[in-house]
């Protein structure tokens, strides 16, 4: 009873402790803040826009006759790009871009075969929407005119328009089609940050906080009171906890910024939460929880083998670089999730929680290959618990100068009986 | 419920930190164990703890091995002092306290009379790295205590302490052995564990070279202490049969002798030489006890 008591005494300890941090508060409000700007970038962007008003573009019509259908032609393509007849010279509406009263001047003529030719000048060129929609514009109308010239009809030119049919259809059975691959892609890649980044953040969190209850010396009347290996225990869940609450409230925060914001269609589209599949929220809570306890073991180990605060980086800058080239090879995986070199890494325990993942919700993969992975993953995580709690419990009890993974050997002996 | 250690033997490697120990703590009482920097103490009391396994041998608390279901009722004030610098003094005791099994609400009582008790009250909500080192220490303290122990080991309870300090921590001390605590504690400095302990020990490279109760080892120690404060030269006593060491002080000297039957004799031989304001036949100080078992190596 009491001993099962002091494991929950710890964790919650651990938990409110943290939770009631200024730092963890901030990070937290700062995420928030994020998610809500992302959730509804397009009304911020609009906002913006609206402020601006139309985009005015001066233009001088060499031919006398273009400037109508060429400002019909545009304006259906972007009802804010305002084409204004320009009556002076040349020279003093290019003086007056410059000056910032026009976004641009474009000058248009027709060619020898009378076809539209037009010459745009910019103080901007990195800016391509309104160039582009010009061209489009510009190019609607040559299509218009040459048809004219050669006495087409518009259905012969609505058939020279017409795009050719191609589609991809892959003939096993259950992958997925190019659509759902896309929509995949952007989720996984949307939840693959999110293990990526909280697992970062929370073992960092743990080897610090490990580090500092040995470097502030409270940690030996902790293992007086309550055994090394429930003390690592409680205090990796605890840290859990915050992480999934901390996740919680991000997610409830971002689901109902995210429905309350009509005009977001298009980029729910983009990263494919119209259609979530539930077997991939349910992997990546599962690889997310799994990675975090791998992750979190490893850092509790390396953490208690450290004397001061200041070294715990140094400590475990090996296991970040773990981490992230995990990561890496997701990333490059979400373009080639089926090849052999992905497959292979995706059974080493460091890399599954990314790359399983992102494998089981890229491919059709047959069940037993996750479940295996996840089998790979808690046999790993149990070794390292065994062996982690062992460091632990001798790594605690250490103090000296150096820093290094020697020290795993140090630290065992320490528990040894002789 | 006396603490018994029998045959105790820690090793780390080829390095034997704790040899062959043997010592029973009765209850009630305060026992001070004594010895130079690495002569196995605070290994010794890991070991008490469990923190450490003994490589060979037995510590029993009222006959049970001691593990992490008695850890209630034992209480520990580390050498190295630790406290998480960033909570306040009333999170962090309650917090150490509920460990070892206490109450909430009782543990925040206990709380408040110590820090009544050490006139401290205000410390409540501070942060431990506000307070002075000496006043985190007395928090420490508290920390051992707060749980009511019935078995409280103290490692230098009394070390960066100003004087004052030094008394109120004693009294408290004082007051849990009268209560019923039995207390295990160790210093450096020979003056408290003389004041305090009943019983002691002196350990040596993981050895224990003095054992038993404080008048005992006195007594067999044999050697006795003589102070003479006089208006003529003394020095030439250094030469005197039974004399086994004279220090010079500001108004005399200060002698060890074989016993008591020399001190009589010098007494006879220098009456009539000149004034003498003070002649003292003194126990020997465990200071001294202390050096001739263990100084050699020391100095």
């Amino acid at each position: 009873m009491l001993l099962l008591n002091s494991f929950w005494i710890i964790l919650f300890h651990t938990f409110l402790s943290k939770f009631k941090t200024k730092s963890f508060l901030i990070t937290t409000a700062i995420t928030l803040l994020f998610v809500v700007a992302l959730t509804n970038l397009t009304t911020i962007i609009d906002t913006f826009s609206g402020e601006e008003g139309k985009t005015e573009v001066a233009v001088i019509d060499q031919s006398d006759s273009l400037l109508p259908i060429i400002q019909e032609a545009t304006e259906t393509l972007n009802e804010d790009l305002e084409l204004v007849p320009y009556k002076d010279s040349e020279e003093s509406a290019k003086k007056e871009v410059e000056e910032g009263n026009y976004s641009g001047l474009l000058v248009v003529d027709v060619d020898s075969s009378n076809l539209p030719i037009a010459t745009y000048y910019t103080m901007d060129i990195a800016e391509t929407s309104i160039s582009d929609n010009i061209t489009n514009g510009i190019q609607m109308v040559k299509s218009q005119l040459a048809a004219n010239q050669l006495n087409l009809t518009h259905e012969q030119l609505a058939k020279l328009n017409e795009p050719v049919s191609f589609e991809k259809i892959a003939l096993e059975k259950d992958a997925k089609t190019e659509e759902e691959l896309n929509q995949a892609r952007g989720l996984v890649y949307v939840l693959l940050f999110l293990i990526y980044f909280a697992v970062i953040l929370y073992a960092n969190m743990i080897a610090t906080e490990v580090a500092t209850e040995k470097s502030s010396r409270v940690m030996e009347i902790l293992i007086s009171s309550v055994s090394p290996i429930k003390h690592m225990f409680a205090k990796i869940l605890g840290i859990g906890l915050l992480s999934l609450t901390q996740l919680a409230i991000l997610m409830i925060v971002g689901y109902f910024s995210l429905t309350s914001n009509e005009s977001l269609s298009s980029m729910e589209g983009f990263l494919g939460f119209n259609e979530v599949p539930v077997s991939t929220i349910i992997y990546a809570a599962i690889f997310f929880i799994l990675g975090y306890f791998l992750y979190a073991t490893l850092a509790a180990l390396l953490g208690s083998l450290v004397s001061r605060i200041e070294d715990v980086q140094q400590m475990i800058t090996p296991m970040t670089l773990l981490i992230v080239a995990g990561f890496m090879i997701a990333m490059f995986g979400l373009s080639a999730p089926d090849t052999t070199f992905v497959t292979i890494t995706s059974y080493i325990p460091f890399f599954t929680p990314m790359l399983m993942f992102m494998r089981v919700g890229m491919l059709n993969l047959p069940v037993w290959e996750p479940i295996l992975g996840i089998l790979v993953l808690v046999a790993t995580i149990m070794i390292l618990a065994i062996f982690g709690a062992k460091v632990y419990k001798g790594g605690v009890l250490m103090y000296g100068k150096s820093n290094s993974y020697k020290d795993i050997k140090k630290a065992l002996q320490l528990t040894k009986k002789e | 419920m006396s603490l018994e250690l029998r045959n105790v033997t820690k090793k780390f490697g080829s390095f034997t930190a704790v040899d062959d120990l043997s010592i029973s703590i009765p209850e009630n009482e305060m026992f001070g164990f004594l010895g130079g920097n690495g002569a196995g103490k605070t290994t010794t009391f890991r070991m008490i703890l469990g923190i450490l396994e003994s490589t060979a041998g037995k510590i029993t608390w009222d006959n049970k091995p001691i593990n992490y279901s008695t850890s209630p009722h034992i209480g520990y004030l580390p050498e190295e002092r630790g406290l998480y610098p960033k909570l306040k003094v009333r999170d962090q005791l309650v917090y150490l306290a509920r460990l070892r099994g206490m109450e909430k609400k009782a543990a925040l009582r206990e709380l408040e009379y110590w820090l009544e008790r050490f006139k401290v009250p205000e410390y409540l909500d501070k942060k431990v790295e506000e307070l002075s080192k000496g006043n985190q220490q007395k928090i420490q303290f508290i920390s051992a205590v707060l749980h009511k122990p019935k078995l409280l080991i103290l490692d230098e309870p009394f070390s960066g302490l100003d004087p004052v300090n030094v008394e109120q921590l004693k009294s408290a001390v004082v007051d849990l052995k009268n209560n019923g605590t039995s207390i295990v504690f160790s210093s450096h400095r020979m003056e408290h564990v003389e004041e305090l302990c009943q019983h002691l020990c002196i350990m040596h490279k993981g050895k224990p070279v003095v054992h038993g109760s404080l008048k005992d080892i006195k007594r067999s120690f044999g050697k006795k202490n003589v102070t003479i404060h006089a208006d003529f030269d003394l020095t030439h006593l250094i030469r005197y049969p039974g004399v086994l060491k004279l220090k010079e002080t500001a108004e005399g000297v200060s002698l060890q002798i074989e016993g008591e039957e020399i001190a009589e004799r010098i007494l006879k031989d220098i009456v009539g030489k000149g004034f003498i304001r003070k002649f003292a036949l003194e126990e020997p100080s465990l200071n001294d006890i202390f050096i001739e078992k263990v100084g050699a190596s020391l100095e």
